[in-house]
């Protein structure tokens, strides 16, 4: 039965098979890339851009890798679960001890590791990094027990305003105090020198990336006690929105049906 | 030892680089070296002069990253050089898979499995075309550089330089491939960099020119050579390899008893002649 095909089928199903195991091939590519690149929770260097932003600037050179003095950096391996080849690190085995220098961040290539995110006033400063945020678990840290323990507040390297002691009175005992360690964001860079310092088995404090760690207000929350804030107003339209109202009152609607009551 | 010399001086030269780049990358990770810090994705010479992979600055390209001046001079320095010295000279004299397909090669040989698939080859060597092409669509796509969440080359260079995990899988499904599936299949088939760098080489300067008078039609190069559509012109006519794919090993010049290879300056005249 089989009937000699013409030059046009011929080629027509050339091109179909290609496209056809082009599009397997991509789909099945995209699919391991849509897995590989999942929103992990991993710490970058110092400078990092959005996450995003990085996984497609880094070109996984491992430049600050070698500049890091501490070998706290490290580039994701197979069987990390991390995407491959990025650089990454794990402040309960090595935190990053933020050098004045910065020297992972000048050597990157790619401007991945973005050296003006850490520079203030054209001096590389690193203490407006953000690498991360580090959290306190209440139920696991023995200063919320009422034992004696300033472990990550000593271990932070902006001590007093990364993380400060919080003094309450402690109502079991009567006659002791809580020495409570807070962690404020906006001082904090996430370098896990706390989380490395740690006493407990498991870190009670941590680094998380900031997008896990931080909540966000939307912007027609204003605070009216930060001039800074308040600024915002100054430009502001005024955004009107009508709504069609229901005919009867809500005070008609509350009061129906109890008439019998009187 | 005249016969190692005769047979094996490139070959012997290739490893002795290949090995020797990699040490250095290693010391650099490992002893503070300054020689050759980075990897091949991306590196400094002396802590100075940039080098970086000109196909992964494509693929953030297509992703839409933004690229940096450090980024495009490396990129410009890569491609100067082996636009000067042949495109795929990277392949088999720096890549390191390149040890692992020409040991699967090597393998193959032995134990006859080239006898067991024949000579048809069940896949085109313009699939490296498609490969590459469609790694820029996804990039685009997804939004990073698709091909180097998944090269083997980079999988198994940066786990030497950094730690390895299980990326030795990687260049172990390729050997396995080369072996038992395709015949020169990840070099000579599919590796889109290979790809890449064959549509640099076009234009590179130093070619496999073949001598026809002197050529006994022995066909050792052809058996040899793990591009081997690259020497149709083997006792036909005196030509240069204009081919981009040729991969500058040598294998041919030193397999060859008769003197009908040899490395020389690409001739323009020539060229024009031939019309090739």
């Amino acid at each position: 039965m089989s009937k000699k095909l013409s030059e046009r089928r011929k080629f027509l199903l050339t091109m179909a098979r290609g496209v056809g195991l082009a599009s397997i091939g991509g789909l099945v590519w995209s699919a391991y890339l849509d897995e590989a690149i999942a929103a992990p929770l991993l710490l970058r260097p110092p400078g990092a851009l959005s996450e995003s932003d990085f996984l497609e600037t880094c070109i996984k050179c491992g430049l600050c890798v070698e500049a890091c003095p501490y070998d706290t950096l490290m580039l994701a391996k197979p069987g990390d679960n991390k995407p491959l080849g990025t650089p990454f690190f794990v402040p309960r085995d090595i935190p990053c001890y933020m050098c004045p220098d910065i020297p992972c961040v000048p050597v990157c290539p790619t401007g991945a590791l973005d050296e003006s995110s850490v520079t203030t006033k054209d001096v590389l400063d690193i203490d407006t990094a953000q690498m991360g945020l580090a959290v306190v678990d209440e139920g696991s840290c023995i200063a919320f027990w009422g034992i004696q323990c300033d472990a990550c507040y000593r271990a932070c390297p902006i001590l007093g305003k990364a993380i400060t002691i919080e003094y309450s009175k402690n109502e079991r005992t009567g006659k002791h105090a809580f020495m409570k360690p807070v962690v404020h964001a906006d001082a904090c860079t996430g370098c896990g020198m706390c989380e490395h310092a740690c006493v407990t088995k498991k870190p009670a404090i941590f680094v998380l990336p900031n997008e896990v760690a931080q909540g966000a207000v939307d912007t027609h929350y204003i605070k009216g006690w930060d001039k800074k804030d308040e600024a915002r107003l100054k430009d502001a339209k005024e955004i009107k929105t009508t709504t069609r109202l229901s005919k009867k009152s809500a005070i008609n609607s509350l009061n129906s049906g109890l008439e019998d009551l009187y | 030892m005249k016969k190692l010399y005769n047979n094996y001086r490139y070959l012997i030269l290739r490893r002795v680089t290949q090995i020797g780049i990699l040490v250095l990358y290693f010391g650099a990770n490992a002893w503070g070296w300054k020689m050759l810090q980075g990897n091949l994705s991306s590196s400094l010479i002396l802590g100075t002069v940039p080098m970086s992979d000109p196909y992964a600055a494509l693929q953030m390209l297509a992703a839409g990253a933004l690229l940096s001046t450090n980024l495009l001079i490396g990129v410009g320095v890569v491609t100067l050089f082996y636009f000067l010295i042949g495109g795929r000279a990277f392949c088999s004299w720096v890549c390191p898979i390149n040890m692992v397909t020409d040991f699967a090669a090597f393998c193959r040989e032995l134990i006859g499995m080239n006898q067991l698939t024949g000579v048809k080859q069940p896949a085109s060597r313009k699939l490296r075309y498609w490969v590459l092409g469609l790694s820029l669509v996804i990039s685009a796509i997804m939004g990073v550089t698709a091909f180097e969440f998944v090269s083997p080359i980079s999988m198994l260079h940066r786990g030497i330089v950094f730690g390895i995990g299980f990326g030795w899988a990687g260049a172990l499904i390729i050997f396995l491939f080369d072996l038992f599936v395709l015949k020169n299949g990840w070099c000579g088939h599919i590796c889109p960099l290979g790809g890449f760098y064959s549509l640099l080489g076009k234009f590179s300067l130093i070619r496999v020119h073949h001598i026809e008078e002197n050529c006994t039609l022995c066909m050792k190069c052809k058996v040899v050579c793990p591009e081997n559509q690259v020497l149709h012109m083997i006792g036909k006519e005196s030509l240069p390899v204009l081919s981009g794919e040729c991969t500058n090993c040598a294998r041919c010049i030193e397999v060859c008893d008769d003197e009908a290879l040899e490395f020389s300056l690409k001739s323009f005249a020539q060229n024009k002649k031939t019309g090739e």
